[in-house]
């Protein structure tokens, strides 16, 4: 109910921010993206497109260096070896995760999050699994952390290298809606300290926020799920996204929920043709 | 699963032996975020690395050591097809080992 | 990685455990000393380890460790040294309420060299001791750790 309130809500920004901002109505997402690139290479002249998959470490040589220290065996190599256990596990049915997905399933993650014409929704890998479990009479998996995340871990490491591949159909507008809704989630201030998406990672990024750095959005959705040291378990990237909402006193939507997957949808849009590089260590 | 990962890269001059292993190394300071109990000390205490059989290493550890520990070391002369293990043994009695073929 | 029954087992042998296995090591492997891993100072602890050596201060002892630690609970260090025949190696963190996070042995069939990942509480010195030909050497290099921040 909530949710579908907040959907409306935002329908209702979004045409009004079309209408009454000034600058930048009626662009196109392609604009968007050019633009918002355009920003963050006048901010780190120093960074090709490619660099900013490396998320903060492109801007953080201290933390980098501990960054690939860890990598050198990382600790999310568990996950990921549970992870293609699950994956190639047949089904009480005899089926499998291969049989749900394009290549069987392997490299197909920089495909996700795409806009799917006959449901009219924006279908996230996550989303997908769960899709996969419930036409096998699966129980679905929690979104945040836990068994999706080593499911995810695994998919996104057949996928490392692929280049992210999202684009919104041209003959659909619920897809450019959708787009135009993420968009607007990430320009939203919210919660008591009033920050938006764009306030720290657009606005503010490569500055710092207490003692850490404020990573650009773009590059965002490059490496997950991700092994966080300061929880020391995968989480995955909506995880982040109500984490990171709680932090700043917001309301927080949950993980898969249609808010958050245009969050998403918007931000991979912004990410298309950065190289995937997940599953991987955050602080 | 084992909870033994061993990784090796033999060079000209040396052998990396690189080693990952599943454990909590709980200090038994930690409160659980469910229950808000403290969660008890639960820690390796004692690795053993060995070359073909040959003891290279002895490491005594704290829970200061972090999650999930990671080691490596650098033998001076490996051929390809001889055998490194690992095992362990932690506070509360559970021990594992593992061994891995050199390439 | 951690199994129901795994849980419930370390909860039937907390108690017990936790006594027996902070006093005594289980067979097989090193002796563990409690003693070794209980929470002192740094001062009483080089003393305790270290009795009547003096600990030669020496840059021939390379630490790689990052500036600043991303998160303390993972510190990745890295210790190599041009010291001939060391034969063990210890890792301490100033002010970890135990500090001796580690001690390694070296056959002398190994390099000088030993990575690891250890945890830090606050901004402080880690201090690396060697022992070769019943010679003691340090170094130390500080290590700040942040706290707060929107990492969550």
């Amino acid at each position: 109910m909530i949710q579908n309130m907040r959907v409306k809500a935002t329908t209702i920004a979004v045409t009004l921010y079309l209408l009454f901002s000034s600058s930048s109505a009626w662009t196109s997402p392609a604009e968007d993206r050019q633009q918002i690139r355009a920003f963050y290479q006048q901010l780190f002249p120093q960074l090709q497109l490619d660099d900013y998959a490396e998320g903060v470490y492109a801007i953080d040589q201290d933390a980098k260096a501990s960054w690939l220290a860890i990598e050198e065996f990382p600790p999310y190599e568990f996950a990921l070896e549970q992870g293609e256990i699950l994956f190639k596990r047949p089904f009480a049915n005899g089926s499998g995760y291969a049989d749900c997905f394009t290549n069987q399933g392997i490299a197909i993650a920089q495909n996700y999050p795409y806009w799917d014409k006959q449901k009219q929704q924006i279908i996230t890998l996550a989303s997908a699994i769960n899709a996969c479990r419930k036409i096998n009479a699966l129980a679905p998996l929690a979104y945040g952390k836990g068994e999706i995340s080593t499911l995810l871990a695994y998919m996104a490491y057949t996928s490392r290298g692929q280049r992210i591949n999202t684009a919104i159909p041209k003959d659909s507008k619920p897809a450019l809606a959708a787009y135009q809704q993420g968009k607007a989630y990430f320009y939203q201030r919210r919660g008591q300290l009033n920050f938006s998406c764009a306030t720290c990672h657009l606005d503010n990024a490569g500055k710092y926020i207490r003692s850490e750095i404020l990573s650009p959005a773009l590059g965002h959705t490059t490496h997950w799920p991700a092994y966080r040291l300061n929880s020391r378990e995968m989480g995955t990237l909506h995880r982040r996204f109500m984490v990171c909402n709680k932090l700043i006193r917001a309301q927080v939507d949950p993980a898969q929920s249609t808010a958050l997957r245009q969050l998403e949808y918007f931000l991979s849009f912004l990410d298309h043709g950065l190289p995937l590089n997940g599953p991987s260590t955050r602080k | 699963m084992s909870t033994i990962k061993i990784r090796s890269k033999r060079l000209a001059d040396y052998t990396l032996v690189r080693t990952l292993i599943a454990h909590p190394m709980e200090t038994g300071k930690r409160k659980d975020d469910e229950t808000g109990e403290l969660v008890p000390a639960h820690f390796i205490q004692t690795l053993n690395f060995k070359h073909n059989d040959q003891l290279m290493s002895q490491c005594q550890m704290g829970f200061g050591v972090s999650k999930n520990p990671f080691f490596s070391f650098q033998i001076k002369s490996a051929q390809a097809g001889d055998i490194v293990s690992i095992s362990w043994q932690d506070n509360l009695g559970y021990s594992d080992s593992a061994e891995h073929i050199i390439r | 990685m951690h199994t129901t029954r795994r849980n419930f087992m370390i909860k039937m042998l907390t108690t017990t455990g936790y006594a027996l296995g902070l006093v005594f090591s289980k067979t097989g492997l090193a002796d563990w000393l409690a003693s070794d891993f209980r929470r002192r100072t740094i001062g009483t602890t080089l003393t305790e380890l270290f009795p009547d050596q003096v600990l030669h201060k020496t840059n021939k002892i390379n630490l790689k460790l990052p500036r600043i630690a991303e998160n303390g609970s993972v510190v990745p260090i890295t210790i190599t040294s041009s010291i001939e025949n060391v034969d063990t190696i210890y890792i301490l963190s100033e002010k970890n309420p135990v500090p001796l996070i580690a001690k390694f042995t070296i056959n002398p069939e190994l390099e000088t060299y030993i990575g690891a990942r250890f945890k830090m509480q606050e901004t402080c010195d880690v201090i690396v001791v060697l022992k070769a030909e019943n010679q003691y050497y340090q170094t130390r290099q500080k290590v700040k750790v942040t706290l707060g921040g929107c990492g969550g």
